[in-house]
């Protein structure tokens, strides 16, 4: 990158910088008019001058130059008008250069502002785009953090200075130098002295703010390193709390914002001494004035006029030079900021822009086989991990690479998939450097996948596809505000230097995952979620999640088949005491009595939870229902036994959580409470502490509770409250709830809850396992079972895919890496997080998925178990770093190599 | 039935009989009431041991499985207490529990008693009484086989 800021915003903007410059030029004009017309105000029509007979009239905006050679010339004789008109019409003239002048200030300012955020866009794109090639091994030393806030924070100060970067100078230069020049003209040896002064200052100050700059850097330095620590505690928050580091980690902290304190504290300090010295100095020219200037008029060798206007004149330079003056402090901070983000950024061995050039078409098959030619590849420490390693994979082989601990086997994979770069020697495809490859080539028709997964933060759909994502295939169409959206995003891309690829357009490219578009895509994904047997925890996922109801229609449409499906089936099986299912006229004995009051699951906080005893409609409606006092009482009762039962109990012990009425943090104000109420008639509970108790009786289950405080007579009473409850519903309540009803889906309610329709009794220790595979069954049978994968796949991986399992991330990675359907598959201990069965069982599916339809991709696979290798074709082995054994897994196995060894 | 019957339950099993009350109390609050049907199984000789029975009614039969199929070894009634042996040893079951009548337990997770008993040292002491008297039986059984077996 261009290391001099100023060049480099030369470069871009010059066209830029030109124009405002005219501009400001010419907005100089109106300027100075303006300061002119106050005098002829004042002068003509206020004090009368030219008004001096009544009547008398003057040409109003008379056109008249004096042009050499031809003399006098009159291009407009002007209005004439009397004393009033002339006030009226200079005060308008005045109003109107007010206005112009406004104007141009506007222009001016958004013109410069928009040219700065244009830069900075510029800029952050182009950091960006250099991260996107560096070389891998770079990012070994780099932390995440620390390259995001050079990107984001430590060059924003630069948008603000980029439309200053010319104008600033050439503006209060000429303004300090005409200055300078008329004190000149006033007398020669006080316009020495000013000048002196002026070279002081120019020479002196820029000295005394190298430290500044010193101190600058440092504070960048610092803060960065911040925020890479700060990254690093929240990235290994678990290392902390497993090791009882937390308070290393604050001291390390504060270490480190002590540090930035004392940085910054001496460049304030420092900052403020050099202003004073500066405001000294521009106050000591006055005084050489006075007294040299006085000195000097009464030695009557100056006259006073002259002394007062030199004075006069002097009161313009301070204003500019000190402007000048910041003007050059924000120059050489803006500088330092960008030096240090340039000089992070310069890295050797970047990536060539060709590699990743944008390529719609998709290229042909890889037909040449892959080789290491001579390959040897140290890590940073310099130990070998491959030494002069020749081999060669043929298309369509299947290779097992087998690998003692020091083997290497790994770093052969890496350099497969260009994620480390040879040392020495090469990889090939065919005759071609494989790092010299397009990667529209390696990352279309080879697909890796490792132990060490990466996924977005984005659903599980958006990761798995994320592999087809090489560039948008389609073509948007947009119309009326959207299509002026879209051209106005392209015309300013372009003018930031960013690419106008429409990131909304459909990248997914269909074809390599051998679909034709949207609608069949879905097969594919099943397939290869199949095969690395992933579909059915998923399936799971979206059990548990809430379906979108707008894009997931054919579930909703079809739950009351789907309900009865289930019934029925558990009916068959001589299971329905299992699931205790919701009817609209009885109590439901496995939920709670909120529940069964409720009927509905709540769709927005109003009624959710403990806001639901607390709110003023249901608490009238049970009052109505002459339940108010019966749950106060029950909430009494639960209090207490639960005070009874858990008050000796530490708050983190295991046991609060079958405690489902209250947490262990409310125990004591539940037992200051329950003295203050204990012998209190009801009426006099006030409603806030009422709540509290009676929303205790809501979370009550019979047979899991069994205190016996449920009859028959009151659960008819709970389910009169309950249709009273929905029949004066007031109107801001309406979308609060969401009625269980047999015939409806309900969108606020779990896929599992709304197929159940009711509560797994609470006396079947393994009736959610039970239900959920007659669920899965029944999901087959009706059709549904895409449709409830897809619901799935709107999982929210979390960052970094934390809310999945180590081997669900990894068999997703190997699904992204199927779904491609490449022509090298290469997969680098990709199973590791799995048990041994579960991983002979990926193996086998993968073999097999890879090679459906007769596609037959070669395979290079780093087995984490010797024994795998009885799948492969070839089966090559590495010790220490060499290629020690290589040939068919029956040949290995007949000699008496290191593989027989390992193997025993 | 309801959780003070099910303590009252509780202390006539000879394991918790020395225990404080309050204690049963809490135990049987923290444990599931589970309900079998005749016939299905409560666990599997040879799986984990995550919990222990307590009979609160029905019947229920221990098998132990030999070449000719599981053999019935003893019968469950009501009170008794089954599965405590693997959750102390870590082991796994030694022996199949099914359901002969319709059938209601108290299922007590492992991590909870053996909660209670580091909290409660007066239950630990009345287990080990029970578990050495049971094992001076077993003993006193032995000698008995083994001589019926010299004769």
């Amino acid at each position: 990158m261009e290391p001099s800021l100023a060049r480099y915003i030369w470069t871009h903007t010059r066209k830029q910088q030109l124009w405002i410059l005219m501009i400001v030029v010419l907005s100089m004009i109106p300027y100075f008019m303006s300061f002119d017309l106050p005098k002829l105000i004042v002068n003509g029509p206020i004090q009368g001058k030219g008004f001096e007979q009544p009547g008398a009239t003057q040409p109003f905006m008379r056109l008249h130059y004096d042009l050499p050679f031809i003399g006098e010339v009159q291009f407009f004789s002007g209005f004439q008008l009397d004393r009033e008109a002339t006030l009226l019409a200079l005060s308008l003239v005045f109003l109107l250069l007010v206005v112009i002048n406004g104007l141009f200030k506007l222009y001016i300012n958004t013109y410069k502002g928009r040219l700065g955020e244009r830069m900075l866009r510029r800029i952050r794109f182009d950091l960006v785009d250099r991260v996107l090639r560096f070389p891998p091994g770079y990012f070994k030393r780099v932390k995440s953090a620390e390259v995001a806030t050079m990107v984001k924070d430590e060059v924003e100060p630069l948008g603000g200075f980029i439309g200053d970067a010319f104008l600033q100078p050439v503006l209060l230069g000429g303004q300090a130098l005409t200055a300078m020049l008329f004190i000149m003209v006033q007398n020669f040896w006080l316009g020495m002295i000013a000048v002196v002064i002026v070279v002081i200052q120019i020479v002196l100050i820029p000295r005394m703010r190298r430290r500044l700059i010193v101190l600058g850097r440092e504070r960048q330095l610092t803060a960065r390193a911040l925020s890479g620590r700060v990254g690093e505690i929240v990235d290994g928050i678990g290392a902390v709390h497993v090791h009882d580091t937390s308070n290393y980690e604050r001291a390390d902290i504060a270490a480190r914002l002590g540090l930035i304190f004392k940085i910054r504290f001496d460049l304030y300090q420092w900052k403020f001494m050099v202003k004073f010295l500066n405001n000294f100095l521009a106050q000591l020219t006055p005084f050489l004035f006075y007294m040299i200037g006085g000195y000097l008029v009464i030695e009557g060798r100056l006259d006073v006029g002259q002394l007062v206007a030199v004075i006069g004149a002097y009161k313009d330079l301070p204003g500019p030079m000190k402007e000048l003056i910041d003007w050059d402090q924000a120059r050489q901070d803006v500088q330092v900021k960008y030096q240090q983000v340039v000089e992070q950024f310069t890295v050797e061995d970047l990536i060539a822009p060709g590699i990743g050039a944008l390529t719609i078409d998709d290229p042909g098959p890889m037909t040449n086989p892959l080789s290491a030619i001579g390959l040897s590849i140290a890590d940073d420490g310099g130990a070998m991990l491959l030494d002069r390693i020749s081999l060669q994979v043929k298309p369509g082989e299947t290779v097992a690479l087998v690998s003692t601990a020091t083997g290497g086997a790994e770093a052969l994979a890496e350099a497969f998939a260009r994620l480390n770069w040879p040392d020495s020697g090469r990889v090939a495809s065919g005759a071609d450097d494989l790092l010299e490859l397009p990667e529209a080539v390696t990352g279309r028709r080879m697909s890796y996948a490792s132990s060490d997964v990466f996924l977005f933060q984005a659903s599980l759909r958006d990761n798995l596809l994320y592999g087809l994502k090489h560039a948008p295939l389609t073509e948007m169409t947009y119309d009326g505000a959207a299509a002026d959206q879209r051209r106005w995003n392209i015309a300013e891309a372009k003018r930031s230097g960013n690419p106008d690829l429409d990131v909304h357009s459909d990248w997914i490219n269909y074809a390599s995952a051998g679909a034709t578009g949207p609608h069949d895509l879905f097969e594919a994904v099943r397939r290869v979620l199949d095969a690395v047997v992933l579909s059915r925890d998923i399936l799971d996922l979206g059990l548990r999640s809430s379906a979108d109801v707008t894009r997931h229609t054919e579930l909703a449409r079809r739950i009351v088949e789907l309900r009865a499906a289930l019934r029925a089936r558990l009916d068959e099986e001589g299971l329905s005491g299992l699931v205790a299912p919701f009817e609209p006229g009885a109590y439901n004995k496995e939920a709670t009595i909120g529940q069964n009051l409720l009927f509905g699951a709540a769709a927005g906080p109003q009624l959710a939870d403990r806001a639901l005893a607390a709110n003023p409609y249901f608490a009238s409606v049970l009052k109505q229902a002459g339940l108010d006092r019966t749950f106060y009482d029950m909430g009494m009762e639960i209090a207490e036994q639960a005070i009874e039962l858990f008050a000796d109990l530490p708050p983190d012990h295991p046991f609060f959580q079958q405690l489902a009425f209250m947490s262990a943090e409310e125990i004591p104000a539940y037992e200051s409470l329950l003295q203050r109420l204990k012998n209190r008639p009801y009426e006099t509970v006030a409603d806030n502490d009422r709540a509290m108790i009676v929303t205790l009786s809501f979370a009550y289950i019979e047979p899991r509770h069994r205190f016996g405080l449920l009859s028959d007579e009151l659960m008819g009473k709970i389910v009169t409250a309950r249709n009273q409850f929905y029949e004066n519903l007031p109107p801001e309540l309406q979308n609060a709830v969401e009625r269980y009803d047999p015939a409806k889906y309900i969108a606020a309610a779990t896929v599992m809850d709304n197929v159940l329709f009711g509560r797994v009794g609470n006396n079947h220790p393994d009736a959610p396992d039970r239900i959920r595979s007659i669920l899965h069954d029944i999901l087959d049978e009706l059709g549904l079972y895409g449709e409830l994968l897809n619901v799935g796949l709107d999982f929210n991986v979390g960052a970094g895919g934390r809310r999945l399992t180590g081997g669900q991330r990894q068999k997703l990675d190997i699904a992204r890496a199927l779904l491609k359907r490449p022509d090298f598959l290469i997969l680098n201990r990709p199973v590791s997080a799995l048990d041994q069965r579960m991983q002979d069982r990926v193996l086998r599916n993968v073999l097999e998925e890879a090679r459906r339809d007769g596609h037959s991709p070669a395979i290079v696979w780093v087995v984490t178990n010797p024994a795998m290798a009885m799948m492969f074709d070839r089966v090559i082995v590495f010790d220490g770093g060499q290629l020690v054994e290589d040939g068919t897994h029956e040949t290995l196995l007949a000699g008496n190599g290191i593989f027989k060894e390992l193997l025993s | 039935m309801l959780l003070k019957d099910e303590v009252g339950m509780l202390q006539r099993v000879p394991l918790f009989s020395g225990v404080e009350l309050a204690k049963l109390k809490l135990l049987a609050f923290t444990s599931d009431r589970v309900s079998y049907d005749a016939g299905q199984i409560l666990f599997r000789q040879g799986d984990e041991g995550d919990a222990a029975y307590v009979i609160l009614s029905g019947k229920a039969d221990i098998l132990v499985d030999s070449d000719d199929g599981p053999i019935k070894v003893a019968e469950l009634v009501p009170n008794s207490i089954v599965g405590e042996i693997a959750i102390l040893c870590n082991s796994s079951r030694t022996a199949t529990v099914r359901a002969a009548t319709p059938l209601e337990v108290l299922r007590i997770r492992k991590d909870h008693f053996l909660r209670l008993m580091r909290e409660f040292p007066e239950m630990t002491i009345e287990m080990v009484r029970v578990l050495a008297d049971r094992l001076s039986h077993t003993t006193a059984d032995l000698i008995d086989a083994r001589s019926a077996n010299n004769e």
